[in-house]
């Protein structure tokens, strides 16, 4: 079965391809678990009230699919020095209220910090040229889809006053830490349709081959998410791990090598923390060598120890946003959540993005009531 | 973030193409498309950049998520990332974003 194929928002399909979950579900016989890597992903989810139609033996969870939420404490940490040394930074929206050790952007912003929120790097260049006396650091957060495009502008000559903060993630790695997790009962991963439009699916294959995990590329139409599961629940009940791409219109195989090669011309992977899941070796996107004039890192002298003089707010320790992305537990297994931790005011950055599943699941819940819904 | 959004192109300058967003006319660059793409074919806009030309036989079905969420009310989680990514690919200058 393929994308293609599928005639978009038919009630009758949506209820077939859920009937065919149910009856693969009861012929494996047994709870079975799925790992979703990306915020579109959940969004349409819960949006849609995907998980009424999901059989109840098969669990669907969102992993470490939020760029924003897994940008480490001590990256942030490092924007808010930079702030505080004068330089302006500009980054995605998202990024303001995620805690660092002691102070978000937005809190270094209320102290004077010059903080600015753009939607695009080439926006964050354009503000570098119309202040040329200012040092404009962008503040780079994102997976590959979003790294290609930070890439894209570092190679455009930007002007010398203009360098980069690389918080940029690459998805693949992670996949091998969730995976190796003791804890972890995953038996299929599906994959975010526009990054693979990226990497293409071929790069999951070495994955596949190593775990013995099936992994099925799915786009963001509700009955899309639907196919992809069909398709990811017959490899686990076959036990036929592979790749499978069920959104041919946006993947391919090779996927976009024009923007390949300006990504690992750009950046190279290096091993380094995702805030509250692992060390992910490779799992991060670092400016090369020859491109160290645009590397904020080494441009500036950022010592973001002076921050760790002070405590971190109490409630930041109970906050289980690590084990949430690590598909160990869910929203509602958190203390805080929709009660001390709310968008407004957040303790956790599963609670800030648009992509993080405290928040998907604040804005549209998360498991429906079954009986709430029509038959 | 991830999500991109797809726009019909309606005119070429260089690597710099200007594509209609449901009748928002933005600036997206073409610098990383996969393929080269002409005037009248849709390509999927990414933070300001072209990522994707959309095959014209996918093109209908790639639009109708993107046309019921445009629906939406502006506060909605997904269409305001949908929205955000309309104005990443505007004139280029900075403007308040979805904080």
């Amino acid at each position: 079965m393929t994308g293609e194929a599928l005639k978009f928002r038919d009630p009758e399909l949506a209820r077939a391809l859920a009937a065919k979950l149910a009856h693969q579900m009861t012929e494996i016989g047994r709870p079975v678990s799925v790992m979703h890597v990306c915020g579109s992903h959940e969004q349409a989810i819960a949006k849609f009230g995907l998980r009424s139609l999901f059989p109840k033996a098969l669990t669907v969870i969102m992993g470490p699919g939020c760029p924003v939420c897994v940008t480490d404490v001590p990256e942030v940490d490092e924007g808010v020095v930079l702030a505080e040394q004068g330089v302006h930074i500009a980054t995605y929206g998202d990024m303001l209220k995620v805690p660092g050790t002691v102070r978000s952007l937005a809190d270094a912003q209320a102290l004077g910090g010059k903080i600015h929120v753009v939607y695009s790097p080439a926006q964050a260049v354009e503000l570098a040229r119309s202040m040329p006396e200012q040092e404009v650091v962008f503040f780079a957060t994102g997976f590959e889809t979003t790294a290609v495009v930070t890439a894209a502008v570092i190679v455009d000559n930007p002007p010398k006053n203009f360098s980069v903060l690389s918080a940029h993630k690459y998805i693949p790695p992670v996949m091998e830490i969730v995976a190796e997790m003791p804890e972890s009962r995953v038996e299929g991963f599906l994959a975010a349709g526009h990054a693979a439009t990226i990497t293409g699916w071929a790069v999951f294959e070495p994955f596949v081959e190593r775990h013995k995990i099936p992994v099925v590329v799915a786009g963001f139409e509700p009955l899309d998410i639907l196919a992809g599961l069909v398709e990811l629940v017959e490899l686990v009940k076959e036990g036929t791990p592979r790749v499978v791409n069920t959104f041919p219109r946006c993947v391919t195989r090779e996927g976009n090598r024009a923007a390949q090669a300006e990504l690992w011309r750009v950046f190279r992977p290096l091993g380094g923390r995702w805030r509250g899941i692992a060390h992910v070796p490779n799992g991060n996107l670092r400016l090369r060598d020859e491109y160290a004039h645009v590397d904020a890192r080494r441009r500036f002298k950022i010592d973001i120890t002076k921050l760790w003089d002070y405590a971190p707010p109490h409630l930041a320790n109970q906050c289980i946003c690590g084990d949430i992305m690590a598909g160990i537990r869910n929203p509602y297994d958190c203390k805080l959540f929709n009660k001390e931790c709310l968008p407004e005011n957040p303790v956790g950055a599963c609670m800030v993005s648009n992509e993080g599943t405290c928040k998907i699941w604040h804005l549209y819940g998360g498991v429906p009531d079954l009986s709430e819904v029509p038959a | 973030m991830c999500l991109g959004v797809p726009g019909k192109i309606v005119d070429i300058d260089g690597d710099i193409a200007t594509v209609d967003f449901w009748g928002v006319r933005r600036q997206v660059r073409l610098d990383i498309i996969d393929e080269p793409a002409a005037v009248g074919d849709y390509i999927l806009n990414h933070v300001g950049f072209a990522i994707r030309r959309i095959p014209e036989e996918s093109v209908a079905e790639t639009l109708s998520l993107y046309e019921q969420l445009m629906a939406e009310a502006a506060d909605d989680a997904m269409t305001s990332d949908i929205r955000g990514e309309i104005a990443a690919a505007s004139a280029m200058a900075p403007e308040k974003g979805r904080a």
